[in-house]
């Protein structure tokens, strides 16, 4: 007996009519390349020259002036980390805005990477009763101290292991980066950082023409899409130039320091040998490199 | 018998000789932990005895000092300023109990400030002056610890001086005022 309706001649059908559809509806065929693409991780030299081109001219055509977008690979024989000052930070939130600025995180919905906490001294690091709406007139208030929390960068980042497509990885200088191309927004990497420092694009982001920063990585800021997830990338743009993330240099109190752990003249690395060192959560086994250290 | 007990003991030393041996050659391929280039990492172009720093922030028209001074007789007596520099007198909380004007602030040369030795300091150098007794902070912000940096993590930095953050005549760090909160999760459209 001959199958009229079967399961395969549908799934023929359907992809047919998808293809033909595609290419009757003249659809813009780079909308077509950018479903097809590959992950990052994956494309050749050629390929990602080719894609980062279009994506300059996509850019352009938008927001109407030059941008340059990089895809730089880590240098070789650096590892970043990072290291807040918790005697000296203030709360004074110049970092939030500084980070939204520098990586063109959206207004509207509102996205920040940082998120300052504002914490009893008498309890000490306690998430449980701390406080990130916090809005006085003038900041220290008296009694409490403030815990910038941001992506901790750590060596055993359980937000990549549970990523069901790898849309996100530990680059080779420890920063952990996403592909936005690639990941498909189910939010488990969201689940799994107990940092809280991914975000997700619940609507499609937002960000005023005039702010817009044009200097631009491919895993860093470049333009986010509605349904997929962002995070700190230590300023990838910056870092993989030289340049020390804008928290840092934002930091009206100089409480955040920057550099390779892998070079021992290194502020970063001084920190480490001559000041007194914690990591959040240090209980979990994650190995954060970004540490907080008491200065005074 | 004999043959029984070997047979687990060699197994677990094959074992335990496999997993050391696989952790090494790990640890041997785990190339972003090591530090490859030692020679390179010896000519760092940072590494300069001097610093280079802001220009001292000084209020419009103060300096040079000796645009008023040059005319004016040195007093080197302690004393409680009434008709000049009163703005600072009025702040002035810095040791006051124990301090005053000369003791930074050179007698004869007002250009200058004035070490403990006797030596006197240009302003850009203020910095040694308040190592003087702030040692320990001194010995961090020198290494980039205490106090901002800005420039390059692997390259040339800039600093800023202690008076760019700490007024020198009343040091305690200003209060500031916060920038906006987040919004509230189910405040977000």
């Amino acid at each position: 007996m001959k199958k009229e309706n079967s399961r395969r001649s549908f799934i023929k059908n359907i992809s047919l009519a998808t293809f033909s559809a595609l290419a009757l509806s003249g659809c813009d065929m780079e909308a077509f390349d950018e479903f097809l693409q590959q992950n990052f991780r994956t494309l050749s030299k050629k390929e990602k020259d080719k894609i980062i081109k279009n994506l300059e001219n996509k850019y352009k055509e938008k927001y109407g002036k030059e941008f340059h977008v990089s895809d730089k690979p880590a240098i070789e024989g650096t590892l970043f980390g990072y290291a807040l000052d918790l005697s000296r930070c203030v709360g004074c939130r110049r970092c939030v805005y500084a980070c939204v600025k520098e990586n063109n995180q959206s207004r509207e919905p509102q996205i920040h990477w940082i998120e300052v906490l504002q914490m009893e001294k008498e309890k000490g690091i306690d998430f449980a009763h701390s406080n990130a709406k916090y809005n006085p007139e003038k900041v220290p208030e008296k009694g409490y101290f403030y815990l910038p929390v941001q992506c901790q960068q750590c060596r055993n980042p359980q937000c990549v292991i549970v990523c069901p497509v790898k849309a996100t990885w530990q680059e080779p200088d420890g920063i952990v980066v996403v592909d936005y191309n690639w990941c498909i927004g189910c939010r488990y990497c969201m689940a799994a950082c107990p940092y809280g420092a991914r975000h997700f694009n619940w609507g499609e982001p937002n960000v005023p023409v005039e702010e817009i920063n044009s200097e631009m990585h491919y895993l860093g800021n470049r333009p986010r899409k509605k349904g997929v997830v962002e995070k700190c990338t230590f300023c990838i743009q910056r870092a993989r130039e030289g340049k020390y993330p804008a928290c840092v240099e934002i930091c009206p109190v100089g409480a955040r320091k920057f550099g390779n752990l892998l070079d021992p003249d290194s502020e970063i690395r001084y920190i480490l040998e001559n000041k007194r060192v914690l990591v959040l959560k240090q209980e979990l086994n994650f190995q954060p490199k970004f540490y907080y250290f008491f200065g005074i | 018998m004999h043959n029984n007990i070997k047979i687990p003991v060699i197994l677990m030393t094959l074992y335990i000789a496999l997993f050391f041996g696989c952790n090494n050659k790990e640890s041997d391929n785990n190339e972003i932990y090591k530090v490859n280039n030692k020679e390179e990492q010896n000519k760092k172009p940072y590494k300069a005895i001097e610093y280079a720093v802001e220009a001292p922030p000084f209020s419009d028209g103060t300096y040079p000092c000796t645009d008023c001074h040059a005319n004016l007789a040195p007093n080197p007596e302690r004393r409680e300023l009434v008709e000049w520099h009163d703005d600072i007198s009025a702040i002035f909380n810095h040791d006051s109990e124990n301090r005053w004007c000369l003791d930074c602030h050179d007698l004869k040369n007002r250009d200058y400030l004035r070490l403990a030795s006797g030596q006197l300091l240009d302003f850009k150098e203020s910095y040694k002056l308040c190592g003087q007794c702030h040692g320990e902070k001194f010995r961090d912000w020198k290494v980039g610890v205490h106090g901002k940096r800005t420039g390059e993590w692997n390259g040339k930095k800039e600093y800023l001086l202690c008076v760019h953050c700490h007024n020198p005549h009343s040091p305690k760090f200003q209060e500031l005022t916060p920038e906006p909160p987040p919004i509230a999760q189910e405040d977000i459209k």
